[in-house]
């Protein structure tokens, strides 16, 4: 039955093409591959194959360029939306994104993140948060919940050590020069579809020049959290939602 | 009356196992292999029960290694 | 448009000069005694002209990372600071260099450490010629000592820059930063296009197009052996930068028993520290090292067979000094003269130096 099935007429899901070939070195389950789908999705769609230069960050996706098929830019920890910055005013009619971590936007980037946003930097900004340092091997993010266990918290954030969650995206959706912040997930099929238009509206808006856009895309770690994909998800659910609730928190 | 039956095709390489197709399907098709493993040693999801299968595609959308492609057709 | 003569600050010049070379884009942050670079453009406006992109950033560490951004577009993109703001920003140019960018960089130095002075000083010599950043690097250095080199040095810096796809900085101080002289300007230059910087730049982020694989501009490579390769490669187009690149100027130095070697306004004080040494029968002429990396050890290795001491005169507690030294490689006396903390030194003092320093 499934061999008359199995025909390109009837193709409705497969790799996008923008995505080549290597395998991804992300953990098995990472919410990172989901969101290098989508965008290499909707570049295609919105026929942006050749007008993107896109930015990557240090942390996990320190290697976005090696599968999406676009001029990349690798930045240094934090410092992807100056990057963009210059990229986007020397080659304003580019789709310019930043792809970033919460370590990187909302640690060491901090600076650079609310700047670039205050002065309505026609770029978008993928944020993914997972509350935690994946690539280093599981230490605190700004994001990391309360009582939430690291490499670098054992037992679990202390906010009268560490200070509080950072919840940086509400700060962004206070500038003025910001047009655009959701926050999303790709745990579920209904999750991705919903990630994806708010993806591409970031990348329309940054066509547009309405300013900036920040796509939050709360996420997974699983090798971080030391759970396994499964329940890294159901955890994410039940703690990290709570606190980063999803939506759009600025949608002009 | 007209039913959609799908179809689904796992490049077998590029899967780690995760897990997250075979919960995403809601008409229990997918499974780990319990034994086969792939050049990495990963358990890679297969159709274990294929005549289930809607062609709904939710295990291609949650797939995070972009793995799975997805085939629906309408049988009369 | 021909050749316009001005007077201005050299500050005001390496601003004009930019506009009028085609620079694409200039990123930087306030700071004492190099901010008429910007202010000058922000007046110029050459957004409206050229098209030239200028933007204040909030901090050197965000203008140098902008400047990264633009130069993987291949874009003629530059920022100045003075030495406190420089420091910040040698993480990003290590990373132009990791990612073999070019780029032009304007340090106009104050004295240091810390938040120093805002007088002039040359105590950067280390940080720019030695590599102020991480890893294994090298910086083309130009060493202005007028207000007509501040002009000359940006498209030279520029040039150089995208020839072996690396930063070039001026290394300029307080003094030739806010000393006025009268300047001509070369004729400007369009803006390159798209088209012509994406023949230039083959390598340039400026979207794929289908005739090309993608382009990835980074500094990145965990494969060791790939690394060493890249590092080997950086290492080979240093050497050809100090084979081909090396610039110095000479003065009276046939007949000397002794020579000065000063860089920037330091040069200019030894110029006529030597005349007044010259009036009172010592022999001295100049070197004046131009380029400070690659540095001039050629010419300071030929008189070294026949001078009787080198006096390397600098407005800091002895850095190229060092590289004096290891030019002579032993063959006669070097010693340094230097004030700190901001105080430029006089003529009559250094031939003061000189004769207490050599007995002469």
């Amino acid at each position: 039955m499934s061999n008359n099935i199995i025909d390109p007429a009837n193709m409705i899901y497969t790799k996008p093409e923008l995505m080549n070939d290597n395998q991804m070195h992300y953990c098995p389950g990472c919410s990172h591959g989901v969101v290098h789908k989508l965008i290499a999705e909707i570049i295609d769609e919105m026929g942006l194959r050749e007008k993107t230069i896109a930015v990557a960050p240090v942390g996990c996706a320190v290697f976005a360029y090696n599968y999406i098929d676009v001029d990349w830019v690798e930045a240094a920890h934090g410092r992807a939306p100056a990057v963009a910055t210059a990229v986007k005013r020397l080659n304003p009619d580019k789709l310019v994104f930043t792809y970033q971590g919460d370590g990187d936007l909302a640690a060491i980037g901090t600076a650079e993140t609310i700047h670039a946003a205050n002065r309505g930097e026609n770029i978008a900004t993928i944020f993914i948060n997972n509350g935690i340092y994946g690539m280093t091997g599981g230490q605190m993010a700004p994001t990391t919940l309360e009582h939430m266990k690291t490499a670098t918290c054992p037992n679990g954030r202390d906010i009268h050590l560490n200070g509080y969650p950072l919840k940086i995206t509400d700060l962004l959706a206070q500038l003025p020069g910001v047009c655009l912040v959701t926050r999303q997930s790709v745990h579920t099929a209904a999750a991705v579809k919903k990630t994806k238009k708010m993806i591409r509206k970031a990348f329309e808006n940054a066509m547009e020049g309405k300013g900036e856009s920040i796509v939050e895309v709360v996420s997974t770690c699983n090798s971080g959290w030391k759970l396994s994909p499964a329940a890294s998800n159901d955890w994410m659910v039940e703690n990290m939602f709570p606190a980063y609730p999803l939506g759009d928190l600025k949608n002009i | 009356m007209a039913k959609v039956k799908g179809a689904v095709v796992v490049n077998v390489e590029r899967c780690k196992g995760c897990n997250l197709c075979v919960i995403a399907c809601p008409s229990d098709v997918l499974e780990l292999q319990p034994r086969e493993v792939n050049d990495k040693g990963y358990h890679y999801a297969y159709m274990k029960n294929p005549e289930e299968c809607i062609g709904c595609a939710n295990c291609g959308y949650v797939c995070p290694d972009a793995c799975i492609t997805v085939y629906r057709k309408k049988i009369d | 448009m021909s050749e316009e003569i001005f007077l201005m600050k050299g500050n005001e010049a390496i601003a004009h000069a930019a506009i009028r070379y085609g620079a694409d884009g200039y990123f930087g942050y306030p700071i004492t005694p190099q901010s008429e670079v910007m202010e000058t453009l922000m007046d110029e406006a050459p957004w409206e002209t050229t098209g030239m992109v200028v933007l204040q950033a909030e901090s050197e560490t965000s203008s140098i990372n902008m400047v990264y951004g633009g130069a993987a577009c291949g874009k003629a993109v530059m920022t100045s600071s003075s030495s406190p703001g420089m420091s910040l920003m040698q993480e990003g140019v290590s990373y132009l260099v990791g990612a073999e960018l070019p780029c032009l960089l304007v340090n106009v130095m104050r004295g240091g450490p810390g938040l120093g002075t805002i007088q002039p000083s040359q105590a950067d010599y280390f940080q720019t010629v030695k590599g102020g950043g991480h890893g294994d690097y090298k910086l083309i250095t130009l060493a202005p000592s007028s207000v007509q080199e501040m002009v000359d040095f940006v498209s030279l810096g520029f040039d150089l820059a995208f020839k072996y796809r690396t930063p070039a900085i001026i290394l300029s101080d307080g003094v030739i930063g806010q000393m006025m002289e009268k300047v001509v300007f070369p004729p400007s230059r369009p803006r390159r296009t798209e088209e012509e910087i994406r023949k230039q730049c083959p390598w340039a982020t400026l979207g794929r197009t289908p005739d090309r694989k993608a382009n990835v501009i980074t500094s990145l490579e965990l494969d060791s052996s790939i690394m060493e390769e890249n590092n080997n490669r950086f290492q080979a187009k240093f050497k050809k930068i100090e084979e081909n690149e090396t610039l110095f100027e000479e003065v009276n130095c046939e007949d000397a028993d002794y020579i000065f070697v000063a860089f920037g306004s330091a040069a200019r004080i030894c110029q006529k520290a030597a005349e007044l040494a010259r009036k009172e029968g010592i022999k001295v002429g100049l070197i004046r090292p131009i380029t400070l990396w690659p540095f001039p050890s050629a010419v300071i290795a030929k008189y070294a067979e026949k001078v009787k001491g080198f006096l390397s005169v600098e407005m800091n507690a002895g850095q190229m000094v060092e590289d004096v030294r290891l030019a002579v490689n032993g063959k006669t006396k070097v010693d340094h003269y230097g004030r700190l903390g901001g105080i430029v030194p006089t003529p009559n003092e250094v031939v003061v130096a000189l004769k207490d320093k050599f007995g002469c």
